[in-house]
């Protein structure tokens, strides 16, 4: 395909001819929002934003999210929870469904999407660690992993997370500096700040449009 | 509307100030856009220091244009990611199309990108028997009305409940008519849901993307993005070339910009950044990436330092919620990809003057759009650029059809005007001419259309210049 690549070579020959003029770029100081020292404070700013956007948060010590995760699954009769095997929470949820019959059931996500994907598409709900937090702009960060792909935090109509205090910085410029980001540099990074949500009749703010109807945030300190 | 060949602005200009319906629901939704930046980016002191290092992020990135996205090519291309190029929409169209006929496809499932809009990909791709379906929901909705978006974030802004009830009844088999946001919601969610099960291709825009490390960044708050470019086996990216960056570091201000201004918001709902298709292991995810990065005239705008500022647009509309031309005629008016002032300096310079360069014209100066501009474009100065370039009567215009305005008449008239701004003694006799007839000249042609709906000044008795040598200039 010669034409392909002669598209190619046109355009970067006049980028190349074009960029010559070098226009003058002006120094701007960085813009870092102040960091906010303390960590009460900071996991604050997180719950008090985060809730502001209909996310539901739960504040919890220790494993005590485990029997508030059963006890929401109970209350909406959610008919199941897809998590993924191997990760920091999936031990604690299989000791704490197991023989336990009055709730959904746990669902592990063990084959390719291709497989798997009508049944993520009738469950009930998905849950996922995650990396982090942002306090001043109210948003977890995700890295997708084999362990929990992608769609784990997309498609079920509930998705649960868990946050670390511990990792709850002040800033997107911040967390990228303290998970060394530009390095690891994931597949597939997300930040989410919400249930999934739209403006775009009369811009009335409507929640669950294409993703999540629902995020129930456990912040585990 | 947008893409016809003969397109008479004045007509839709007239026609859009006449439909009561069309102004109340821009005015509404755009006084309503503005309010909302002004809560998020409220603090006039940050907000300009976020907008200055927006500015210098895109003006350096501008000057490094060719590195930079050669670095992109090659780091997407170590990540798994196929790039083609495409000089014109037609070509970027075929790369799709190739695409699609690669892998048998026939359904589409499509995110917003306003770079798909200027190639009216789904046009072609429904000439030639495929399927393409928006999913954003503002998209939804004026792809079932079969009109291109009116406001580059919030395509349906044009249409109120009402309407878009309508629509719905009357473009989708089994739903009768309701007003309720939720059930509207609800039908949309339900349909789309099925086709990004069953969808061969899911097609994007993007945001930013990031040379150190070949990723895509993806803004949106439906899901919708996530949904076409996790779940269909070939993801398609299309990204107009100047949106690169140098580096992750560069992200959050822009991302904090973009998200104050186009609505709003301190952040979206997802951030989504794409380093490639499925790696061995992973469970999901596409297993093809493609990204087309179109140039359509930007590498062409680049020469010129004023005009390229052009470039350093990130697409977050909120100069078309402070035009008082826009707020009033709304976007189909422009009969463009682009509207309100953002569309006014691109389009002509994508496009040629002679075929766009009426759009500069809509414009009363009042420097609205240049005050907010996250980005620090410099509109007003680039549309009296443009308006130059239009008579050229230096003959030294460079942006395609410069001059297609320019008369032998109205040329004469300048170079006579200029000859009595700096000669003392045609300054005097031109002085003297309107003191004596300025004050009968016929309103006929042009000065008839001027003053239809202004009064015209009266010239004094005594020049300014002549009271100034009578009476002396105070220094006060
Ligand atoms: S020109 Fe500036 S204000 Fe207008 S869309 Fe582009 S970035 Fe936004």
């Amino acid at each position: 395909m010669s034409n392909v690549n002669s598209s190619r070579d046109n355009i970067f020959t006049r980028l190349k001819a074009n960029t010559a003029a070098s226009a003058h770029v002006p120094e701007v100081d960085a813009w870092v929002p102040a960091p906010i020292t303390d960590k009460k404070e900071r996991v604050a700013k997180f719950v008090e934003l985060m809730s502001a956007m209909r996310t539901e948060v739960h504040q919890v010590k220790g494993d005590e999210w485990v029997a508030k995760l059963q006890e929401i699954m109970a209350e909406r009769g959610l008919k199941n929870l897809v998590y993924g095997q191997g990760t920091d929470i999936s031990k604690k949820l299989e000791a704490a469904w197991k023989g336990k019959k009055d709730i959904g059931p746990l669902v592990p996500w063990t084959q390719d999407a291709e497989a798997f994907r009508d049944e993520l598409f009738e469950a009930g709900a998905g849950i996922t660690t995650t990396m982090g937090g942002i306090a001043e702009a109210a948003a977890m960060i995700l890295w997708p992993s084999p362990e929990e792909p992608r769609m784990l935090s997309l498609v079920p109509p509930v998705h649960f997370a868990v946050v670390k205090a511990d990792k709850i910085w002040t800033s997107f410029a911040e967390a990228i500096e303290a998970l060394d980001w530009s390095a690891k540099s994931p597949t597939n990074a997300l930040l989410i700040s919400g249930p999934s949500k739209t403006a775009d009749i009369e811009l009335i703010l409507q929640f669950g449009v294409h993703g999540p109807t629902d995020l129930i945030v456990f912040v585990v300190d | 509307m947008a893409s016809n060949a003969k397109f008479n602005f004045k007509k839709s200009i007239t026609d859009a100030l006449a439909d009561k319906q069309l102004r109340a629901n821009f005015k509404f939704a755009t006084d309503a856009l503005r309010g909302k930046r002004l809560a998020v980016l409220s603090d006039p002191e940050e907000t300009l220091h976020l907008r200055k290092v927006g500015n210098a992020i895109k003006r350096k990135g501008l000057t490094q244009l060719p590195q930079l996205l050669e670095k992109l090519e090659a780091k997407c291309q170590e990540n798994g990611i196929i790039v083609h190029w495409a000089e014109t929409t037609a070509e970027a169209n075929e790369i799709v199309l190739g695409i699609m006929e690669k892998h048998s496809g026939h359904k589409v499932v499509k995110g917003k990108s306003m770079v798909s809009e200027e190639m009216h990909l789904n046009k072609f791709l429904e000439d030639k028997g495929k399927l393409p379906l928006e999913t954003d929901l503002g998209e939804y909705i004026i792809q079932l009305n079969h009109e291109p978006p009116s406001h580059i974030i919030v395509p349906a802004v044009h249409k109120n409940r009402k309407q878009i009830a309508q629509i719905f009844a009357d473009n989708i088999p089994g739903v009768s008519y309701t007003e309720d946001t939720t059930e509207l919601l609800a039908i949309a969610r339900g349909k789309l849901r099925e086709h990004y099960r069953t969808a061969d291709i899911g097609l994007s825009g993007v945001n930013f993307a990031i040379a150190e490390s070949g990723t895509l960044c993806l803004v949106e708050n439906e899901g919708n993005g996530r949904m076409c470019t996790t779940v269909p086996p070939v993801h398609v990216a299309l990204m107009g070339l100047e949106k690169v960056v140098e580096k992750l570091e560069d992200v959050p201000p822009l991302y904090r910009l973009l998200c104050g201004s186009a609505t709003g918001q301190r952040i979206t709902t997802y951030f989504n950044m794409i380093k490639g298709p499925r790696k061995a292991g992973e469970k999901d995810g596409p297993k093809e990436v493609h990204l087309v990065i179109l140039d359509n005239g930007r590498s062409k705008i680049l020469a010129d330092t004023q005009l390229r500022q052009t470039l350093q647009c990130i697409r977050c509309g909120t100069c078309l919620n402070h035009c008082p031309v826009y707020t009033r005629i709304g976007g189909h008016a422009y009969g463009s990809t682009y509207p309100g002032p953002i569309g006014e300096i691109l389009m002509p310079q994508v496009e040629g003057l002679d075929k766009k360069g009426m759009l500069p014209t809509a414009s009363s100066l009042c420097n609205a759009c240049e005050e907010v501009c996250p980005v620090m474009i410099p509109i007003p100065n680039l549309i009296r650029r443009l308006r130059d370039e239009s008579y050229d009567m230096d003959d030294d215009g460079i942006v395609k059809g410069h001059g297609y305005k320019k008369n032998r008449l109205e040329t004469m008239v300048w170079k006579g005007w200029k000859l009595t701004q700096v000669n003392a003694t045609c300054n005097k006799l031109m002085l003297l001419g309107v003191q004596i007839f300025g004050n009968m000249l016929p309103k006929v042609g042009p000065l008839k259309a001027w003053t239809s709906v202004r009064t015209a000044p009266k010239f004094a008795r005594q020049s300014l210049k002549d009271l100034a040598k009578k009476e002396g200039i105070r220094n006060e």
